[in-house]
């Protein structure tokens, strides 16, 4: 058999742990080779191993069945090896074959060749269906576009072996089955494949085959075809996982949140939120399905006080907070879990337990007379750290040290504690593994059960059709869809939210 | 992090911009002393090298330093002048000097020479008044001295200048040389001393001619050429054909203005008349083939400075006395090197306004009150 | 953690021997005996009582506007104006000084409370225009150094005298000076001012760690989304970081103003107090106990290094060359810290 890529016992110390213990991959050619693990299993390190960025300690690479030494990532290149990085790298205002040629341009007598460049973009686009067109500049073109061009990029400095770091993170659902698309008809052309995800659905989809890494740890290969999404997640967690989040049947109460003919614009004073209506009960989760950019984060920011609202009411408890300070709007029973958590939700430079205190370090007990009590703060944090599992070394550690899931669980551990009225998670799973997400369905359903009024906003659909009570679409700063998650599938949803058709609720407009 | 490579780079460029000002200090000192070489000579000639026992001096300048092609320059070369009088070398044994970086080290400056046991330290410039008093309470038994202004103290001689009249002959040259009856003043800090220079020079211009304008500014700053560059550019935009500067370094913005004006428009007539030193050599241009240096008023701290070092040293320490060095003794005067420019009749009418000071018929006012009741009487 | 500590006081003290190994080779370079050229600055510094009492006289502004800087860091903010809080600060001291006639325990106090206002006003216009209109504070107190600078010339000329080069000297009832501190080290300008810096520094760790001003001004510094997000008011706390900074650096003033010189001449440029205080405060890491070491070693080069002319006959302008080589290794830390980590890496 034969491999493009071969791993073979690689170990990769760091200074107090090992984050690569004995893994072995190996890749086929003209295979889709998942490479599956939890966040900070050592998916990175691999790959920054055979880029060169890392030198192992034990094992070696072979490439195409030769020994190999990548000291440096121009080797690994040159060997035919080409990364889609989950954040791109494109200067915006060039055009596609700008960007793509960059660093390599074809010049004729000293000038760049940009016709002759042009074609070539075009034919390596029209050869493996990605329908780009060449002259566009990155800036006019979506996410999904872009992220053809990253690849494109990649084919056209000839390179054999992709490798997509979560790739599907920032696409739509339709968007998604595209590149999955792509990718078959990549290595139907001769071309192999490493999707690096955490995504089970889409690794049973499209892989062939999928290594898992634990821990640091190889745990093995297994054909995709003689396997389960629940084996998978099994053998990435270390123990049985369960995907529907089990709840009881919502029991809606009062209106807790109301937004009436809400209107808000973004930074650049563009309208973003055209006249939304909404409302959230006690006992329930509203989930918020939508396109990026469509105004469901400037709905939040609003809700919680961080944007202004240009006109319209937001009530909380029957009590407007329409434009009140965030404090204030905190302090009448609203918890948030941000989007962004490094940037809104945490102070990285802070030790976990300043941020436990963030929302309340300004009352008793945790301070008087503007003395902070540290004993109090630190006692906290130790409570939170404990009930919300936040796996950090002790409570003095920086945020910053922690892994993204431990982030969120201190954000969720800050807010859930507050015994908020109204919780608003947004995007609360971006970017961690299933454990972590197990965990705060789990909560989020738990506090539903308490009585909250839960009001969800994700890009994975999913997760919005397993966690939510009910969903509504929001499309061009309205929302055009209010639907039961039962009776709806992510095709209806997508189509929503692409605004292909459009499903008037409650007295819009 | 981006904040910090972007404060590495600021300090790097300090760094280097140290290094170039350092660079360039050290090729002015090669001119200077080449400067002060010629004064030196002079100074030997009618002076035998005398014995001078195991007498030191020293001197504190204020933040411009040894090289400031004024004030301190001038009294380091009478120090230096003296040394060679005396056969003395630079140093704790015979003479030396100590800058000062900024206004707290003038007392230090002055207690380290007093601890290296100086005979005579000298406080060049008023604005080490202050520092004179202190140290010459502080150490009753030394000798002290004060370039420019008066400190009251019975171990202290306080040297002046009749700097009003030096700036009167300025005057008289300028009203003499102007063909658009507009003369500019640049004074480094509005102060009582700057005040004699300015009103020195308004004076002697309006005697020469009653309806010539004077235009009067501060830069309020002695190390300051670039704004000393940007004050001469406007004058002599507005039509201002020659300017007087009592501004220690921010003057030489003055001189580097009116050759760049020069440069481009080698016909057009400005001028600059320097201070404290003969400022000739700041003015050549390129090809040394002609300054812009009308005159200066010169004032000689050096000459001040080594007399009293040698009253000092003969025994005969002037304590607790103010000299003045006026036009009589040639403590000011007017330097006539660049003779294309300073012609016969300029020369003419100096030295005829020079006698009317010298004999008494004339009393040039000292500040701006006195120059109106002057000036009414014209 | 042991470890991450040694490294980090193990950082500075290596820059600071980098930079003196620099300065030296500048010295062989140019011709001059390093050995001698650093025994006078040794001597400079500590060579006796009376430069001792000299360096702790320069140290005391140097806390002052350290921490001046430090703090407004802590709140995410560049105060380049220190120099001209500085002035403000002296302007003030010593208005109150001459113009009043007070007991002691009255008027000194008052001269110090003013000093730290004004200081706190020239800062807090700055603070506003950030707060309110976005204005960059670096842009903004670098002209307020220009507008304090000219303004205290004009003030002295025309207000406080009539025409005259410097104020009169502070009553004595305003001084800080003392004679028993003078007597003791020979006559120097050392005064009790080093006793308000101490106490300012512990003021400024008292805020920062102890109390919910600080919490609030480290988290805004840190990220203001974040503190935005978690309801902490932004602007406020932005001016308030500068109100205090600028009270800071007025004390700075008012120690020259009632201390080292007991009046206020016209000055002719920058005291450079404010500019070193930004150099002071990243070598301490904006830290207060980091500020008053970094202080005293600034201290110690600027004093020290005046006699370095006279007894090692090295120019005063190589002698800037080298304090600035000194300053630019210190402050350059993480390039100290990438070289200890490659070499430890290396014996790896």
């Amino acid at each position: 058999m034969e491999y493009v890529i071969e791993m073979l016992n690689i170990r990769k110390e760091f200074p107090g742990i090992v984050a690569n213990d004995n893994i072995t991959l190996q890749v086929k050619k003209g295979e889709i080779h998942a490479l599956l693990g939890e966040n900070g299993a050592g998916k990175s390190t691999l790959m920054n191993v055979l880029f060169g960025l890392y030198q192992p300690e034990e094992g070696n690479i072979r490439i195409k069945g030769e020994k190999v030494q990548v000291t440096n990532p121009n080797i690994a290149n040159d060997l035919g090896i080409g990364m889609v990085h989950q954040h791109f790298m494109l200067v915006e205002p060039f055009t596609v074959t700008q960007n793509i040629i960059l660093g390599s341009e074809p010049t004729k007598v000293g000038l760049t060749n940009l016709k002759k460049a042009e074609q070539e973009v075009q034919k390596l686009s029209d050869q493996y269906g990605l329908q780009v067109d060449p002259r566009a500049r990155i800036r006019d073109i979506s996410v999904g576009m872009q992220q053809r061009v990253e690849i494109l990029k990649m084919l056209y400095r000839g390179a054999d072996v992709l490798i997509l770091d979560e790739p599907t993170a920032v696409l739509t659902p339709q968007e998604i089955n595209e590149l999955m698309e792509i990718m078959q008809s990549l290595v139907k052309e001769g071309k192999s494949i490493i999707l690096i995800t955490h995504k089970l659905k889409e690794i049973m989809q499209v892989c062939d085959r999928c290594t898992v890494i634990r821990k640091g740890v190889g745990i093995g290969t297994v054909n995709v075809s003689d396997t389960s999404v629940d084996e998978l997640a099994s053998l990435m967690v270390g123990r049985a996982i369960s995907f529907k989040t089990e709840k009881a049947e919502a029991t809606p109460g009062d209106v807790v949140l109301k937004v009436e003919n809400l209107h808000v614009n973004d930074s650049r004073n563009v309208a973003l939120v055209k006249g939304l209506n909404l409302e959230v009960k006690a006992n329930e989760i509203v989930g918020i399905a939508g396109i990026d950019g469509n105004g469901q984060t400037e709905l939040i920011e609003a809700i919680a006080g961080l944007k202004k609202v240009e006109s319209g009411t937001i009530t909380l408890n029957n009590e407007p907070i329409t434009n009140l300070p965030p404090r204030e709007i905190t302090e009448r029973g609203l918890a948030h879990i941000p989007q962004d958590r490094q940037k809104l939700g945490l102070v990285l430079e802070f030790p976990v337990s300043e941020n436990v205190a963030l929302q309340s370090y300004y009352k008793q007990p945790y301070s008087k007379n503007k003395m902070l009590h540290y004993d109090k703060i630190n006692e906290f944090a130790e409570r939170i750290v404990k009930e919300y599992d936040v796996r950090t070394p002790s409570i003095h550690t920086k945020s910053s040290a922690l892994s993204g899931g431990n982030q969120q669980k201190v954000i969720i551990g800050r807010e859930v504690d507050r015994s908020p009225d109204l919780l608003i998670a947004a995007q609360p799973t971006r970017g961690l593994d299933v454990g972590a997400i197990e965990f705060i369905h789990r909560k989020l359903v738990e506090e539903r059960d308490n009585g909250r009024a839960v009001l969800l906003l994700s890009f994975e659909l999913d997760e919005i059709i397993n966690v939510s009570d009910r969903i509504v679409v929001i499309f061009d700063g309205q929302i055009v869809a209010d639907l039961k998650p039962e009776e709806t599938n992510e095709q209806e949803l997508g189509l929503l939210m692409a605004g292909s058709i459009r499903e008037k609720v409650g007295g819009d407009e | 992090m981006r904040k910090n490579k972007l404060l590495l780079s600021i300090l790097l460029l300090f760094v280097f911009s140290m290094f170039l000002v350092a660079c360039g200090g050290a090729n002015d000192d090669k001119k200077e002393t080449n400067d002060a070489d010629n004064t030196n000579d002079e100074a030997t000639e009618d002076n035998a090298t005398e014995d001078s026992g195991d007498f030191s001096v020293a001197m504190v300048t204020d933040t411009g330093g040894i090289d400031d092609k004024s004030f301190n320059q001038s009294a380091w070369e009478g120090l230096e002048a003296w040394g060679e009088e005396h056969g003395l070398e630079k140093g704790a044994a015979g003479y030396d000097y100590a800058q000062s970086e900024d206004d707290s080290d003038y007392l230090p400056n002055f207690t380290r020479l007093v601890k290296n046991d100086f005979n005579i330290i000298f406080g060049i410039g008023f604005l080490l008044e202050d520092a004179v008093a202190d140290i010459a309470e502080q150490n009753p038994d030394n000798y002290f001295a004060i370039v420019d202004t008066v400190v009251d103290a019975p171990n202290v001689a306080s040297i002046t200048f009749a700097e009003h009249e030096g700036s009167f002959l300025a005057g008289v040259a300028a009203a003499m040389k102007t063909k658009t009856n507009k003369v500019g003043f640049l004074g480094g800090v509005d102060s009582d001393l700057i005040n004699k220079f300015e009103v020195g020079f308004v004076a002697g211009a309006k005697s020469v001619n009653p309806d010539i304008e004077v235009q009067i500014q501060y830069a309020e700053d002695f190390n300051a050429v670039d704004k000393g560059k940007l004050i001469a550019s406007n004058m002599y935009n507005s039509d201002i054909d020659v300017i007087y500067h009592a501004a220690g370094n921010t003057g030489n913005g003055v001189f580097a203005e009116a050759k760049d004006i020069k440069r481009n428009d080698p016909d057009r007539e400005i001028w600059v008349i320097g201070v404290d030193r003969d400022q000739h050599e700041e003015g050549l241009n390129e090809d040394k083939s002609a300054s812009v240096t009308l005159t200066s008023m010169i004032k000689r701290v050096d000459i001040s400075v080594h007399e009293v070092t040698n009253a000092a040293m003969a025994g005969e320490f002037p304590g607790g006395e103010t000299i003045v060095f006026g036009l009589e003794d040639e403590g000011v005067s007017v330097a006539e090197t660049n003779e294309d420019a300073f012609t016969e009749d300029i020369r003419s009418a100096v030295a005829e306004w020079e006698e009317k000071i010298k004999n008494g018929e004339l009393d040039v006012p000292k500040s701006r009150a006195e120059l109106k009741e002057f000036e009414e009487g014209l | 953690m042991t470890t991450n500590r040694l490294f980090n006081i193990l950082v500075p003290l290596f820059s600071v021997l980098i930079g003196l190994l620099a300065g030296a080779i500048i010295m062989l370079i140019y011709g001059y005996n390093p050995i001698e050229g650093y025994a006078a600055l040794w001597k400079g510094a500590f060579g006796d009582l009376y430069f001792f009492g000299e360096t702790i006289r320069q140290v005391t502004p140097y806390i002052l506007t350290g921490l001046a800087v430090a703090f407004a860091f802590r709140a995410g903010l560049f105060n380049i104006g220190a120099e001209g809080q500085v002035i403000a600060g002296w302007l003030a001291a010593v208005w109150i000084g001459t113009s009043i006639e007070a007991p002691i325990y009255i008027h000194l106090p008052l001269a110090i409370i003013v000093a730290a206002l004004a200081g706190a006003l020239v800062a807090f216009i700055p603070g506003i225009l950030k707060a309110k209109l976005g204005v960059h504070e670096v842009i903004v107190t670098i002209m307020f150094n220009y507008i304090a600078l000219y303004s205290a010339n004009a003030i002295i000329r025309n207000v406080l005298t009539e025409q005259a080069d410097k104020t009169e000297k502070i009553a004595a009832t305003a001084s800080l000076s003392s004679e028993w501190l003078a007597t003791f080290t020979s006559y120097s300008r050392m005064h009790y001012g080093i006793l308000i810096a101490l106490l300012v520094a512990l003021i400024m760790w008292f805020i920062i760690e102890k109390t919910t001003i600080g919490f609030e001004i480290r988290s805004v510094g840190f990220n203001k989304h974040a503190s935005e997000y978690a309801g902490m008011n932004v602007n406020k706390n932005i001016i308030l970081a500068m109100i205090i900074s600028g009270a800071f650096a007025g004390l700075a003033g008012s120690m020259e103003g009632l201390g080292t010189f007991g009046n206020m001449s016209i000055q002719a440029g920058f005291t450079n107090l404010g500019f070193d205080g930004i150099a002071v405060a990243l070598l301490g890491a904006n830290t207060a106990i980091g500020v008053i070491l970094a202080a005293i070693l600034f201290g110690v080069l600027k004093v020290g290094a005046l006699n370095m002319p006279t007894e090692a006959g090295v120019p005063s302008e190589l002698v800037d060359v080298i304090i600035a080589f000194i300053i630019f290794f210190v402050a350059s830390s993480y390039l100290i810290r990438w070289i200890l980590l490659r070499f430890k890496k290396g014996a790896k």
